[in-house]
């Protein structure tokens, strides 16, 4: 692809000339240039992926180191146009950072009686997502010691996470499922009071919403693979393995490629 | 229909492909003496005056706003390039690709904000125009050559602006064909007679799941 600039070219270059994982994430790129790629992934991605648990750490001390670098100066006679680029460039960050963590709590809230007994993906949440879609427990957790918790997170990010995972908390499957239970289902007919399920007759729970894995999404490799399986595709195109070249994109189901997105072979966009 | 975008339905909102496109690098001319800036995304300067150096491009706009550089712009937004990508373009269904993948974005940023730093501005906004109509009307007949057994749709040298507007079109077009081909749709007999009387229904049941 002809688009991108000299700089990610010369590094696709040397990535491919070293196999090794931890080498190529070392000299690839900066921790904001993984965060974009997390942040695009997920958002193509149908299910959620698994959270970049290490990445946001880095990202959010740096973050908070940047944030009382600019306070300190703010008091001195700092140049103030140096301080201002500072500070735009930690509210990028901040954008990308807080548009990450937004688009997991909608698909978490989306498929929360899915991810909850799927175990594959409840692994793939972070601590305190967990604590989120489990809900009612961490509700309470809130209701008995919230000031403590806000004054110990001093840093704002942490505490508009936990905000938004405060206000939202109701909806959670614990607290969902109380509340349809209470309001809706116990005045059905006995056959169909079930969250879960459509009736009683239903053999698998199908009032669940599920990730359509056979989303196409757009997506581009970094390097040569051969022998993609295309699986799922039409019956008598099954056997055929697909190819993809670096750096071109293409539209392709996600099924077939979950995988090599998951161990960051392929990039979604 | 292809050309337009449902802002539910496309990933990215065009705010969000704009800030992708402002971390690509551009040259600028300071005006001011400023000693290096280490941020998060990366390091640039130092700042000397008359000396040439690469920032991001938000970075550049913000000095450019503040009076404090001249951005030059890319090789690829002068007349000739421009004139020499358009005929290419016309000539050849083929995309060509010689622009970068953010375009679109980098020569709005730019004609928005560094007007005066373009030479023929008004020459080579309208010849980016004219590309990108070009462009856009290969990529509206290259749609009608999809057909149901299309399992994978190889997309070369479109720029970010152009996925971004075709994706909806295209996700569902490939996942309709995808659904009507796949053998779940066959009704299953033994689930058919595994219903039981018991069920008040007389319309058949429905699928919610999908």
């Amino acid at each position: 692809m002809a688009s991108k600039s000299n700089t990610v070219e010369e590094e696709e270059e040397e990535e491919l000339t070293l196999p090794t994982d931890e080498y190529e994430a070392l000299i690839s790129t900066t921790d904001v240039e993984l965060l974009k790629r997390a942040w695009r992934n997920e958002k193509s991605a149908p299910e959620i992926l698994r959270f970049e648990s290490d990445l946001i750490n880095r990202v959010t001390e740096q973050i908070q180191l940047m944030e009382e670098t600019v306070e300190e100066n703010s008091t001195d006679d700092a140049d103030p146009l140096s301080l201002s680029l500072y500070q735009m460039d930690l509210d990028r960050t901040l954008f990308l950072l807080r548009s990450y963590l937004r688009v997991r709590i909608q698909k978490i809230e989306k498929y929360m009686f899915h991810i909850r007994k799927t175990e594959e993906l409840w692994t793939r949440l972070s601590k305190e997502e967990k604590k989120f879609t489990r809900g009612k427990g961490y509700l309470l957790q809130f209701s008995v010691a919230p000031p403590k918790m806000c004054f110990q997170c001093k840093h704002k990010i942490m505490l508009v996470v936990v905000l938004s995972l405060f206000f939202l908390c109701c909806r959670c499957t614990d607290d969902l499922k109380k509340h349809v239970e209470e309001n809706v289902l116990s005045r059905l007919p006995e056959n169909y009071q079930s969250v879960l399920k459509q009736s009683v007759i239903s053999e698998e729970d199908d009032m669940v919403p599920e990730p359509q894995l056979d989303t196409f999404v757009l997506c581009r490799s970094k390097e040569y693979l051969t022998g993609i399986q295309l699986e799922d595709g039409p019956v008598d195109d099954r056997s055929k393995l697909f190819e993809m070249e670096p750096g071109v994109l293409y539209f392709i189901c996600y099924k077939s490629i979950k995988a090599l997105v998951e161990s960051g072979k392929i990039d979604l966009l | 229909m292809a050309g337009q975008s449902d802002s539910e339905l496309s990933l990215f909102s065009a705010e969000e492909l704009e800030f992708t496109a402002e971390d690509e690098l551009v040259e600028i001319v300071p005006n001011l003496k400023m000693p290096p800036l280490n941020l998060i995304s990366g390091d640039f300067g130092p700042f000397t005056p008359q000396i040439v150096t690469k920032v991001p491009l938000w970075l550049a706009v913000a000095l450019k706003k503040r009076g404090k550089c001249s951005i030059c712009p890319p090789q690829w937004m002068s007349l000739e390039k421009l004139t020499q990508v358009l005929e290419a373009e016309r000539d050849s269904q083929e995309m060509s690709e010689q622009l970068p993948f953010h375009y679109v974005e980098i020569s709005r940023l730019l004609f928005e904000h560094a007007r005066d730093n373009i030479p023929d501005v008004y020459m080579v906004r309208s010849l980016i125009e004219d590309i990108r109509d070009v462009r856009f009307h290969k990529v509206e007949t290259d749609l009608e050559a999809f057909s149901g057994r299309t399992i994978a749709v190889k997309i070369k040298n479109l720029s970010a602006m152009e996925v971004n507007i075709v994706r909806p079109f295209i996700g569902r077009a490939l996942q309709a064909f995808y659904k009507h081909d796949s053998p779940e749709l066959i009704p299953d007999p033994e689930r058919v007679s595994d219903s039981r009387p018991q069920v008040v229904n007389n319309a058949p049941r429905r699928q919610l799941r999908r």
